[in-house]
């Protein structure tokens, strides 16, 4: 891997930067753009530092939440928002950001050089899984292998979303009281 | 009443692009454990295919491909096949032991149970993500009464 701290810091920063913009624009397609602008960064990011199993995810999960969010959270007449900003909320956000850097600050000394392996139960993993899986793609081989309790609870995770939000959102057996819910809201 | 999905030229390139998509699905799904890639990029890119179908020519075409109904049985039967492969591991000691032959590296029938818990991870994404979809976008449209979103109506 060639020299990539420079090209990093550069596509951190402009994640930073969509993040900003996406918390401070009062228009709500600007802000829907501008996260999947950070996740695109994100992605490149991964890219660059060698893991383009997470690069493909990010991209099409990035895609699919943009194309979600414009075309459920935008459909109104009136994209933008303007609600006065409360002023405790501002200051509790500042208060907690401040103790967080205090505490990363603190915490980083014990940080091990960026890139040097921190877990010895992983290194067995790197080393093992070609043989002992048989699957050529050692993400893979780790993802449904060694870890696959993992995996399984992370599609309990979505099975579990899905069905909140068809308990949510379902027509039928809500029928009853949808319209007068809609003349109560609107 | 307009007809249903957007305009001439987005239909034409979806018709053209919506069957590619399902292919480069496939085989992210497939070559899961041999590429990069693998069952839940492959859903979602599986899904996003759907996604562009329901949107280029409305809910009432995208129903005769995948229903809502159809979207919740695809999502149930992805998450019960990786559960079974979880179950069948029994048999050889443990859950979630690799039950079938390992086979040679680097081939597509390699490394056992993975491709096929591959598959079951894209089945479950793909279904779900479309269900999350149709929930959101449809749901949403017929509760309102139909007239706010003219191209999803039931």
């Amino acid at each position: 891997m060639g020299d990539v701290t420079t090209p990093l810091y550069g596509l951190l920063g402009f994640i930073i930067l969509a993040s900003i913009v996406a918390i401070e624009t009062r228009d709500l397609l600007a802000t829907v753009i501008s996260v999947s602008a950070a996740g695109a960064g994100l992605a490149i990011i991964f890219l660059l530092l060698g893991a383009p199993d997470l690069a493909i995810t990010a991209v099409v999960v990035e895609v699919v939440s943009m194309v979600l969010l414009i075309r459920v959270a935008i459909r109104r007449d009136d994209t933008t928002q303007d609600k006065a900003r409360d002023m405790f909320n501002v200051a509790a956000g500042l208060v907690f950001l401040g103790l967080i850097i205090f505490v990363c600050v603190y915490a980083f000394r014990w940080m091990t050089p960026f890139g040097a392996p921190l877990m010895t139960v992983s290194r067995g993993y790197v080393e093992g899984s070609i043989a002992e899986t048989g699957a050529a793609n050692a993400v893979t081989g780790i993802l449904l292998d060694y870890r696959a309790y993992d995996t399984l609870g992370e599609a309990t995770v979505i099975f579990a979303g899905i069905v909140g939000a068809y308990a949510v959102l379902r027509r039928i057996g809500r029928r009853h009281d949808a319209t007068a819910r809609n003349d109560a809201h609107r | 009443m307009p007809r249903p999905g957007m305009t001439l030229i987005v239909k034409e390139v979806t018709k053209l692009v919506s069957g590619f998509i399902a292919l480069y699905a496939a085989y992210i799904v497939l070559y899961g454990h041999l590429t990069p890639g693998g069952g839940f990029a492959g859903g979602v890119i599986l899904a996003c295919g759907f996604i562009l179908i329901v949107l280029a020519f409305g809910r009432d075409f995208a129903a005769q491909v995948i229903s809502d109904a159809g979207a919740k049985s695809w999502d149930t039967f992805g998450a019960m096949l990786f559960l079974l492969v979880a179950l069948v591991g029994y048999r050889v000691g443990a859950f979630f032991s690799n039950f079938l032959p390992l086979r040679s590296n680097f081939r597509l029938v390699s490394a056992g149970a993975i491709p096929v818990s591959n598959i079951a991870i894209g089945i479950k994404v793909a279904a779900c993500l479309l269900g999350v979809f149709l929930a959101l976008s449809v749901y949403r449209a017929a509760r309102a009464g139909g007239g706010e979103e003219e191209e999803l109506h039931d």
